[in-house]
């Protein structure tokens, strides 16, 4: 491992021939079973084995054989030596399996395309292109770092189409997280020999390295930018949340109804209660150690202390973006950022939320580095106010800048200048950008949103359409043009008497829903128009599926 | 079947903002396609001309989105006829059946709903059908479905992944098609029903070498 000469292990097993995974494969997938069948048995054995130990010890006599559980049972007919060999020939069977499965389950990462085998009985082969790769992810779940091992898996779009290379040595991990990247990327450079190992470390001092600093890959480049969350920050609003909410109600009924003497509900209620708690353990635990960083590669979100996880996402992939903020977070000013993606992980993300939430909580400095990371274009200088704007404006701000530029002062600019600024695709207001960039409805939207007709607006810029709504929950939307499906206008009867319209756009599928719930007519139609153009120009200047491809 | 004599997509996609004057030089370029459309409508068997140019008579559209619309045959109003009785008489059994059958007194209610709710989407299939077009633009494919509740989805050609042709059993019997398109996003959902063989399949075709033309990532 000292040897400067030896080549790297994960570009070894990107060599492009078919490669085993680590041999503590099998245990550490099927260890769950093992675990299962000995409870299982030990359970049954308990009553024995106690009337044994009350025996020794010379409490009880010998005890009579009429429990009827299946091993006095076994006793009683004088079958326990066939007992133990059966036992012992299933356990040697299942370690059969596990053997040959192992050596069944082989994987190949050539140019183009990563491949899996696997299967003993029933062959599976699953190839995925690498150039389609929605992005990677790097686990190690708490039993597999006791034997320095990790989970890569490589997400493609589609239902349950991801390729799970489980498990491999950290190191293997690691260099073909980055060999896959590599590819993916389309870059024409050569594979960087990585640096080797301190020379003199031995398994221990490598396990513990990992266990402290799991994220640390000590051959990336330094990052570009990250994003840090104050450790307070994240479980304060851990704590803060709607669970919260709802945990006190339950816990002030149960109490109440104690108080009076009804403890039927409190016998009902607890395991819910307890169940809950649990869910805070989890959440806590996950948000440890979380780091947001973006690289040359895409987005890294790493988080986890006892099983850590390390998402990468190219550029490129993520399809939408929300910055959410629910009423109970606003004294605070946190936010909260979810993205559309069109590959998704099984597991749970960080803070025990879903994966598809890259940034639990953050503040708006940190909500802007995000956005700067994931959108270059939007951390510009002339677009940086429009962000600010989407999330802190308020309803009568806006309503009052809008009739600004709507009613001007003599001999200036008039509302096409303005709503011109509005639409530009390009970012170059023609107009100082004082007046507010999003577009609003007109009152009579009141009628259909009385709380948030004012904040309900679009704009386009920085090669996306940010779409601001809500008054209560504020949500501001994200859609890079060059990732748009389509574009919807809807208008029912109630739309049509309010020379209202509905404008969707549509991305693929995951929890942000980009939608103007009112709008307009001409605007609308006028936003319609300009999104077609706008699009197909986006489209034909994105060279993000080969990112790094000069 | 005569082809389209240029495709589009010639023009630049300079200008963000399509004003007068560039709209109409690229529906000059989409009016070529469609033309071809058209003329392959009319080497169908029979040689009645299927579509009138959709002018200010053609689909009900309440939103100013253009109004060069193509509409669907006019023989798919027989399947919303026919769908329409199938289902209302299904209905009325079932009513009938819980009346008399088992005694329901309230049942007929359900009859009475049920032939009036069939009577009712009888009376507006005409405009139904009427109401469902389609516009091939320079980028993009416009779709506009509905009476009441008018939607407008535009789709650009580059994000088709999928066109599905399916002929249901009374579209077969009068020569009929669905077309469908499917993106990489589920809720887009356009369909164009009742379309005649030919035009379906012409139409399928276009788009695909066109999709293949404007192919983008996901």
């Amino acid at each position: 491992m000292g040897d400067p000469g030896a080549v790297p292990a994960g570009v070894e097993a990107a060599d492009g021939r078919w490669h085993r995974l680590h041999p503590a494969t099998p245990l550490l997938r099927g260890g769950v079973g093992i675990l299962a069948v000995l409870g299982v048995i030990a359970a049954n054995l308990r009553e024995r084995i106690t009337d044994l130990a009350m025996t020794m010890v010379g409490v009880r006599g010998v005890p009579d054989d009429d429990s009827g559980d299946p091993v006095s049972a076994l006793v009683r007919h004088g079958l326990v030596g066939w007992a133990i060999l059966a036992a012992f020939a299933l356990l040697f069977l299942a370690l059969g399996i596990f053997y040959l499965s192992w050596r069944m389950h082989t994987f190949r990462v050539g140019d183009d395309a990563v491949e899996v085998r696997r299967g003993i009985l029933s062959r599976h082969h699953r190839n995925a292109r690498l150039d389609r790769i929605q992005g990677v992810n790097l686990s190690k779940p708490l039993f597999a770092r006791l034997f320095g091992t990790a989970k890569l898996e490589v997400s493609v779009a589609g239902q349950d189409a991801n390729v799970e290379l489980a498990y491999l040595g950290v190191a293997v991990a690691t260099g073909l997280r980055r060999e896959i990247l590599r590819r993916a990327s389309g870059t024409r450079r050569l594979a960087a020999a990585s640096r080797p190992a301190a020379a003199g470390t031995d398994l221990f001092t490598r396990r513990l390295d990992d266990f402290l600093a799991p994220h640390y890959d000590p051959d990336a480049p330094p990052p570009t930018s990250a994003v840090v969350i104050p450790p307070l920050r994240l479980f304060g609003s851990i704590i803060v949340s709607g669970l919260s909410i709802a945990l006190v109600i339950v816990i002030a009924v149960v109490s109440v109804a104690a108080a009076h003497g009804v403890y039927v509900i409190l016998v009902i209620l607890l395991p819910t209660i307890l169940a809950w708690g649990g869910v805070y353990v989890r959440r806590f635990v996950r948000a440890i150690n979380y780091s947001i960083v973006g690289t040359a590669d895409g987005l890294r979100i790493g988080y986890g202390l006892f099983s850590t996880s390390n998402e990468t996402i190219p550029p490129g992939r993520i399809h939408a973006l929300e910055v959410v903020q629910p009423l109970i977070w606003r004294p605070f000013d946190w936010w909260q950022i979810r993205i559309d993606t069109a590959g998704r992980l099984k597991d749970k993300g960080v803070a025990g939320q879903h994966n598809t939430t890259i940034l639990p909580v953050g503040d708006p400095a940190a909500i802007e580095k995000v956005l700067g990371i994931v959108l270059p274009t939007l951390a510009d200088e002339r677009t940086v106010g429009i962000v600010t704007a989407g999330m802190h404006e308020t309803g009568a701000a806006a309503f009052a800048r809008q009739r600004e530029t709507t009613m001007p002062a003599r001999g200036e600019k008039g509302p096409e200048a303005g709503s011109e600024a509005a639409t530009s695709a390009e970012g170059t207001p023609a107009v100082d950008p004082s007046p507010t960039p999003f577009t609003v409805p007109p009152r009579r939207a009141a009628w259909l949103r009385p709380l948030s007709w004012r904040r309900v607006g679009y704009v386009v810029a920085g090669g996306a359409v940010l779409v601001r709504t809500g008054a209560i929950w504020r949500r501001l939307r994200v859609v890079p043009l060059a990732r748009l499906q389509s574009t919807e206008v809807r208008q029912g009867p109630v739309r049509r008497g309010l020379r209202l319209v509905r404008v969707r756009l549509h991305t693929v599928d995951g929890p942000v829903r980009a939608e103007l719930p009112v709008i307009g007519v001409e605007e609308g139609i006028r936003f319609f128009r300009g999104i077609a153009a706008a699009q197909a120009a986006a489209v034909a200047a994105d060279h993000s599926d080969r990112w790094a491809a000069s | 079947m005569s082809r389209p004599s240029e495709l589009p997509g010639a023009t630049p996609f300079g200008d963000a903002l399509p004003d007068a004057a560039g709209q109409s030089a690229r529906q000059g370029d989409a009016a070529s396609v469609r033309g071809a459309s058209r003329s392959m409508e009319r080497v169908r068997p029979g040689g009645r001309p299927g579509r009138r140019r959709a002018g200010g008579s053609g689909v009900a559209a309440h939103l100013d989105m253009g109004a060069d619309w193509q509409r669907v045959s006019h023989r798919y109003v027989v399947v919303l006829i026919v769908g329409t009785i199938v289902w209302g008489l299904a209905g009325a059994v079932v009513g009938l059946v819980l009346w008399l059958g088992f005694g329901l007194w309230w049942a007929w209610m359900l009859v009475a709903a049920d032939v009036a709710a069939a009577i009712a989407m009888l009376v507006i299939a005409p405009r139904r059908a009427h109401s469902i077009g389609y516009q091939l633009r320079e980028d993009d494919l416009l779709f506009c479905h509905g009476i009441l509740f008018q939607r407008y989805v535009a789709v650009p050609y580059g994000r088709m992944q999928l066109i599905d042709i399916n002929r249901g059993p009374i579209g077969r019997i009068l020569h009929l098609a669905d077309l469908r398109f499917v993106t990489a996003a589920a809720s887009t959902g356009v369909g164009i029903p009742g379309l005649h063989d030919d035009t379906a399949a012409g139409l399928r075709d276009r788009l695909v070498a066109l999709a293949e033309t404007r192919r983008a990532g996901l």
